[in-house]
């Protein structure tokens, strides 16, 4: 516990990424391969579902400091992480008192035993071990026993660390890293042990990520070097089909298989040996449904005959990196998507159009946009809304299918977001680097003389806006419910957001999808902000 | 009537006809210390500890109409009788006692009970009404021993300097940087400062605070190495091209709100030392008992929690506007940023460093 509290200590004391990559490369070397398997499971990301009921901790550390429950409301506020602040109220621990128990032996033998025990039970096992700990120790231990730990590491850094300690490759650690995994002893050594080739037929191969287009698409060079497919908005996935069987990943490594009976049954026609790449996308009457529609697929318990019909799927294929078992990353795109045709539409490489037969509806190809010019592409992406696509992916055509996002094969090239002027009219504090700092705001437009709520915005101001919207906030408010200010109506922003629906949630009538500010509009008063009537004309072009 | 109110212009006792730490220009401004949301320009006389008036003239001016006082020195206006007693916060620092008609009034100014070598120690004044802040009025807020936090400054200097690189330790220019500069190991390698320290540093020395030897980081483009070397600075300067000089380097903020992990990361430092010049929870309750005022006025800082949790505890308390700043600690972020400009005015020479200059210069007037 001791070493991976220091981990996490070191870690977060430095932001620069070589400093990082030895930190960790010092950890796997020298921690025990049963505490080191759990300190990769947390540094990707993995959690242990939330052991014990938040409120019951703050509950047991009230209990332990003697403090009231508004005034530990009033230390969370300030401090906005739940872990932080039971650590920072525990009563202290003379240093002699703590002790090092290894990771491994902490959640097998006294955290993930206490999921079946009673209260009381839970509550001895946890106070003992605060008891026992370090004011770091605790503040890890309460971040892996609510499930919010986070190291502040990418994927890609655990990676090119796994394999500058190990000697091996950085894909052959993503891909034993991918899928379900235990961490035990044995799973890290088989995972630093070095190279046999062997994977498991699940295990789906990192996913290759874009970067978004930051400058004008004339600067990537000559058009004919560039494929271009129209960006949808779905679900990204690997079709996996090995040994018989049909394996559905989401790019959050998660198998969704069940999910999607229709695209598992579609696969049964894929020889063994195949992984595609592409997008999960609601289809119905030749065309994409509202990306609200295919959630209903993942949100549900269970797929309903009525599912089924409402929101039936496809397989958007775009890649395929796999066949007859043979890894094809390294394959051109140009050569890895002559495949993909031949094989989801036989005969279409072939001299006569006529023999072109779908293999199965259910997996498609995404097609290519076409075009001769970057201009004319350009006037292709202003159609995007109509089509009901995201904009537009440039994709290199020598290009290898990669590991995680780098920057130079594959670009998001999307269409501009919808935009608002709205008025601030709540903000309430943020969690993490923004504790006790306004940063969470609710705006509103007009309707009927009144600001009424359209969306909640967290990001997209710089720090030094920051700290003047929140003093504005501390000069301006004009109620307090709970963590929550009304501030006087007067500061104006400009909020994009991708998407917009009827909802009962807000007042206004409307949901908007992500939204964020877009940029402080200082030259504007609130008489200038936008009205509904702007909104709910954008609801009608939705189709909604 | 109360002995003391807040009024437009301040804390205001009628019966004396002065103000504490006015906010508007008065006639009698008792200053507690040179800290710029207590201590502002205008004033026609300043009454404060002979101790602290050297640096209260540094800050507002050399012509400064100033009746230097001896703590415990009483002083009358009217039939009201007025002390200055330490207050622990930084050098000449003090509280203010009001008495009158049998009744003592207490106002803290800001204070800390902690050991502190710059400055003289915390005295607790017995009082009838105790007029407290609160900057960090909160339980998550109690301070390790300065000893330890000491010895994680220098260990974090130690390894920076054998890794071959400078170490950049922010706090605030006045009080703050100069308790640093006496609790660091000076053994471990040289020690610069920024030109809005230096001229402070000498005005502790000449007050016989054993500050260790000094440089201030030249203006000019002169090459200085400055690996293995500690540089204090105050925190305007992060992220200003300032500190670019310095090569490799690795920063530190020294602050009772490094005590809070988010705060750390927000002004994106590698290391927080958890080091203040405030009282912290526990040390502002048992001042409060020891007193032994059976009234309790709280002015800046987290004032409504402290009142609660007082009226919980059954204590006759109340909230005290002021415009000293709430958030104490930040206030004095844009002081730090002033006095390097007054500074400036007189380096007119360094015409090369204009540029990194003006970047700081801008961000004051973002400030204000």
């Amino acid at each position: 516990m001791n070493r991976f509290s220091q981990l996490f200590v070191s870690l977060d004391e430095t932001n620069k990424t070589s400093e990082k990559t030895a930190i960790l490369r010092d950890y796997f070397e020298n921690a025990p391969p049963a505490d080191a398997a759990w300190g990769v499971y947390f540094l990707t990301g993995r959690k242990i579902r939330q052991l014990i009921p938040r409120a019951r901790l703050a509950e047991w550390t009230m209990e332990l400091s003697g403090i009231a429950p508004w005034m530990f409301q009033e230390c969370y506020d300030s401090v906005g992480d739940l872990g932080e602040t039971l650590a920072l109220l525990l009563p202290p621990v003379p240093s002699s008192a703590t002790i090092d128990i290894p990771l491994s032996q902490l959640v097998e033998e006294r955290l993930l035993p206490l999921r079946d025990s009673t209260p009381e039970e839970q509550r001895a096992g946890i106070v003992d071990l605060w008891m026992k700990l370090s004011e770091t120790g605790r503040f890890v231990l309460n971040k892996i026993i609510n499930g919010s730990l986070r190291l502040g590491v990418s994927q890609q850094l655990v990676i090119n660390a796994l394999a500058k300690s190990s000697g091996l490759d950085e894909a052959t650690v993503a891909h034993r890293l991918m899928g379900e995994w235990k961490p035990t002893e044995e799973f890290f050594k088989a995972l630093v042990h070095e190279d046999t080739g062997d994977t498991e037929s699940s295990k789906p191969y990192p996913f290759f990520l874009s970067y978004p287009l930051e400058n004008p698409s004339e600067t990537l060079g000559d058009f004919s070097d560039w494929y271009a497919e129209w960006k949808w908005d779905g679900i990204r996935a690997q079709l996996v089909k090995r040994d018989g069987q049909v394996f559905i990943w989401s790019r959050g490594e998660e198998l969704v298989t069940e999910r999607f009976p229709e695209i598992t049954d579609a696969a049964e026609c894929l020889p063994n040996g195949t992984v595609l790449d592409g997008e999960i996308l609601a289809w119905k009457d030749a065309e994409v449904l509202p990306f609200h529609d295919l959630q209903t697929r993942i949100t549900r318990k269970t797929v309903s005959k009525k599912l089924l019909a409402d929101a039936p799927v496809i397989f958007m294929c775009f890649d395929l990196l796999e066949l007859n078992g043979e890894d094809k990353r390294a394959e051109s795109l140009a050569d890895r998507r002559r495949l993909l045709t031949g094989l989801l539409t036989p005969g279409a490489l072939d001299e006569t159009p006529s023999c072109r037969a779908q293999l199965n509806p259910v997996l498609r190809v995404s097609p290519l946009t076409g075009g001769t010019s970057w201009t004319e592409l350009a006037a292709m992406r202003e159609t995007s809304r109509a089509l009901k696509v995201e904009g537009l992916m440039l994709k290199r055509a020598i290009s290898k299918y990669g590991v995680g996002r780098r920057k130079g094969d594959w670009w998001k090239w999307k269409i501009d977001p919808y935009s608002v002027d709205a008025v601030l009219i709540s903000a309430q504090k943020g969690s993490g680097k923004r504790a006790s700092l306004y940063t969470d705001y609710t705006f509103g437009v007009w309707r009927d003389g009144k600001l009424v709520s359209v969306a909640k915005a967290y990001s997209g101001l710089t720090d030094a806006e920051i700290r003047q919207v929140d003093a504005f906030v501390r000069k301006n408010t004009l109620e307090k419910f709970g963590p929550v200010r009304t501030v006087k109506p007067e500061l104006v922003f400009e909020i994009a957001f991708e998407g917009i629906q009827a909802s009962t949630r807000h007042k206004s009538g409307v949901a908007v999808r992500f939204p964020r500010i877009l940029r402080w509009r200082t030259d504007k008063t609130i008489q200038d902000a936008d009205s509904i009537d702007a909104l709910t004309a954008l609801l009608d072009n939705e189709g909604k | 009537m109360p002995l003391i109110v807040s009024t437009n212009k301040g804390l205001y006792c009628p019966s004396g006809d002065f103000y504490i730490d006015p906010w508007r220009p008065v006639e009698r401004a008792i200053i507690t210390h040179a800290h710029s949301d207590h201590a502002r320009r205008f004033n026609t006389n300043y009454y404060c500890v002979d101790r602290g008036s050297g640096i209260l003239r540094y800050r507002l001016g050399e012509d400064l109409n100033i009746i230097a006082l001896e703590y415990g020195q009483v002083i009358k206006f009217n039939d009201v009788e007025v002390s200055l007693h330490p207050a622990g916060h930084i050098l000449g620092s003090a509280q203010v006692r009001v008495q009158h008609d049998g009744e003592v009034w207490v106002v803290s100014g800001d204070y800390k009970r902690d050991p502190d070598p710059t400055c003289e120690p915390f005295e607790v004044i017995p009082c009838d009404t105790f007029i407290t802040e609160s900057t960090f009025g909160l339980p998550i807020y109690s301070w390790t021993p300065d000893t330890e936090v000491f010895e994680a400054i220098n260990s974090w200097w130690r390894r920076n300097r054998d890794d071959g690189k400078s170490s950049l330790l922010l706090g605030y220019s006045l009080g703050k940087a100069q308790r640093l500069l006496l609790g660091v190991d000076s053994s471990i390698g040289p020690i610069y400062t920024h030109g809005a320290i230096e001229p402070i540093n000498d005005i502790y020395r000449l007050s016989g605070v054993p500050i260790p030897e000094t440089t201030r980081v030249p203006l000019t483009k002169q090459k200085i190495d400055y690996s293995g070397a500690l540089i204090v600075a105050p925190p305007a300067v992060l992220g200003s091209a300032w500190t670019r000089r310095f090569g490799t380097v690795s920063t530190a903020f020294a602050s009772g709100w490094m005590r809070i992990r988010g705060m750390r990361r927000r002004h994106a430092v590698d290391r927080g030392f958890t080091l203040s010049d405030h009282a912290d929870w526990y040390s502002l309750l048992r001042t409060i008992k020891e007193t032994g005022a059976k009234k309790i006025f709280v002015t800046h800082g987290y004032s409504d929690v402290l009142v609660r949790y007082l009226k919980d505890h059954g204590i006759d308390a109340d909230t005290m506007e002021t415009q000293f700043t709430g958030e104490a600690e930040e206030a004095e972020i844009e002081q730090g940023i002033a006095s390097e400009i007054d500074v400036n005015a007189s380096d007119t020479e360094a015409e090369q460093i204009n540029n990194s200059e003006s970047e700081i210069s801008d961000g004051n007037t973002a400030n204000e």
